[in-house]
């Protein structure tokens, strides 16, 4: 017994055990406390927390000006109501214009991102073009898609196209990342099937890439298509067309009542699009 | 005796209402996208203008200004740098306030939770509600409340992000395994208890990266906020258009892709070491 309890410490000592819990830690015996916070995490909780009071210190909020704010929404909010949805040619003329927005937007960001994806799919293609790729979508994800807008608008001149072509540079950072994601986590087993039958590179995409790939694809357009829709009511506030310019033009003349009818008219909008979203998923859903 | 050949038999990936579901789909984008080009207004003369446009506003942008990130647009105005705190400060307070908002409708969202399907939809309306109106719109209304600053910012981007906190945080509430709360209940644990130790540490994690997801759209969010009030680095930007200074757009432009950058380095380092 007593010849072997050397080696035993040997052999252990060589695979470096973790420290282990001793019975006299005074905390331990019989009550372990599973949910406690390691020291990391309550030193984590504690620098959060300063951070949040030097930002409150910045923002220069008192009880004084937020009772006059409450009091300054109450008058906002009985000027909203009852809505109103006139003049109407200005309101259908907003809508319309952010619908156009966000379908070209959309179809224009799926049409680019689609080689985007798939020239910065790591598993597809070599390093140099993936860099290259990646790079280039990581530029349009950048910057917000408003002041992506302030430049088209200068380049473009106002209205429709400015609006369109800044959305569409948000939707390849966006829809480009996530293709390209999507195609990195695709089964090689069934690329390596169909390449050892000698398909060219196009059939690879065809049959082994997409069938994996296409009801993941459906979702985030479906997702895109939803976010342009919202984004191309903001676009307008720097000119770039749509509901936004309508709004800000109404906010600015104390219109609120008109405010709130475009307000309502967007939510229904953004609700009708997502009744579709859920539609589109349940028929690619199978 | 001869047996003739079986009736030929193919083999298809989809069903018929499939196929015709798919087809109705394809053909409504693609009327979307007709009808959208047909009555879109596009000015040719503005379109071949672009070039010389792009080119013009880059030549006017260089040199970029760089003493304009530490004096004032005029005397008494915020500096770049200011503006930059404060737009940091907005993105964190925002944050908070928006988790701290989207916590009790996400518990009331989530069906395992609150059982009551009346509420369950109430509370989804409120999340839907409140993210379909942009963060920009957000802040019109604040401005008009609190008046133009940082304040009007944070209320601003908090509520827009109620709405992706609280749809997130529900679905992973809802994903919570059940085992552990239904040992919870059969023990006589209260509803407390249940939230703290059954689907606490279920959705930490998800918590965290739902957390650090939005603080970083929230960063990007907190530098256009200006543009309409909101204070932040959106205001120099602003205010250096207003007058054409391009050049000091640039610098402010440039702080912001910095400020863009740091915040996703941050945070993916911080996903990766939390999670």
């Amino acid at each position: 017994m007593q010849t072997s309890t050397p080696f035993m410490v040997d052999v252990l000592g060589s695979i470096d055990l973790p420290p282990q819990h001793t019975m006299s830690e005074a905390s331990l015996p019989n009550h372990v406390q599973p949910f406690r916070m390691g020291r990391a995490q309550q030193w984590g909780v504690w620098l959060i927390l300063l951070i949040l009071l030097w930002s409150l210190s910045r923002v220069d909020l008192s009880w004084a000006r937020f009772v006059l704010g409450l009091e300054g929404a109450g008058k906002f909010v009985e000027r909203m109501f009852p809505p109103v949805f006139d003049p109407r040619a200005e309101l259908v003329k907003g809508l319309w214009e952010t619908l156009q927005i966000a379908v070209l937007a959309s179809a224009a960001g799926v049409v680019l991102s689609l080689p985007m994806g798939l020239l910065a799919a790591r598993n597809l293609m070599p390093a140099s073009v993936t860099w290259v790729a990646r790079f280039i979508i990581t530029l349009c994800r950048t910057f917000h898609p408003v002041i992506v807008a302030i430049v088209f608008v200068k380049a473009v001149g106002f209205g429709v196209l400015a609006g369109i072509l800044a959305l569409t540079v948000a939707s390849v950072g966006f829809l480009g990342k996530l293709f390209a994601e999507a195609i990195e986590e695709v089964s090689m087993k069934q690329v390596e099937a169909v390449r050892a039958t000698g398909a060219s590179f196009a059939n690879v995409l065809g049959f082994a890439i997409i069938p994996q790939v296409l009801f993941r694809f459906i979702g985030f357009i479906a997702y895109e298509v939803d976010s342009n829709l919202r984004n191309s009511t903001m676009v307008g506030i720097v000119g770039a067309g749509g509901m936004g310019g309508t709004l800000f033009a109404a906010f600015q003349r104390f219109d609120y009542d008109f405010v709130l009818g475009m307000v309502l008219c967007i939510m229904a909008l953004i609700v009708l699009g997502e009744a579709l979203q859920l539609l589109v998923k349940k028929v690619f859903g199978q | 005796m001869t047996q003739g050949p079986k009736p030929l038999q193919t083999w298809q990936h989809l069903t018929t209402p499939q196929r015709r579901g798919r087809w109705l789909i394809y053909s409504l984008c693609l009327l979307a996208i007709v009808q959208s080009m047909r009555s879109v207004e596009i000015i040719p003369d503005f379109l071949w203008d672009a070039p010389t446009q792009m080119k013009d506003l880059f030549e006017r942008m260089w040199p970029v200004e760089w003493a304009f990130y530490l004096t004032p647009q005029n005397t008494g105005a915020q500096t770049v740098h200011q503006a930059l705190l404060d737009s940091l400060a907005v993105a964190f307070l925002s944050t908070a306030l928006g988790v701290l908002l989207a916590l009790p409708f996400a518990l009331l969202a989530a069906r395992n939770i609150t059982p009551w399907l009346w509420l369950n939809g109430a509370a989804r309306f409120v999340l839907v509600a409140t993210r379909s109106i942009s963060t920009l719109l957000w802040a019109l209304f604040f401005v008009a409340m609190f008046g133009p600053g940082a304040l009007a910012g944070t209320c601003a981007i908090a509520f827009h992000s109620i709405g992706f906190i609280g749809k997130m945080l529900s679905e992973a509430l809802e994903e919570a395994d059940s085992g552990s709360l239904e040992a919870l209940s059969a023990a006589g644990a209260p509803v407390s208890s249940r939230l703290l130790y059954g689907h606490w540490p279920q959705v930490k994690p998800a918590f965290v990266a739902i957390v650090l997801f939005r603080w970083d759209i929230n960063v990007r969010e907190s530098a256009i906020l200006g543009l309409v009030g909101g204070g932040g680095l959106g205001m120099a930007l602003n205010a250096s258009i207003d007058v054409f200074e391009w050049d000091r757009v640039a610098l402010v432009l440039l702080v912001i892709l910095a400020m863009v950058m740091l915040a996703e380095w941050v945070s993916t380092r911080l996903r990766q070491r939390v999670i």
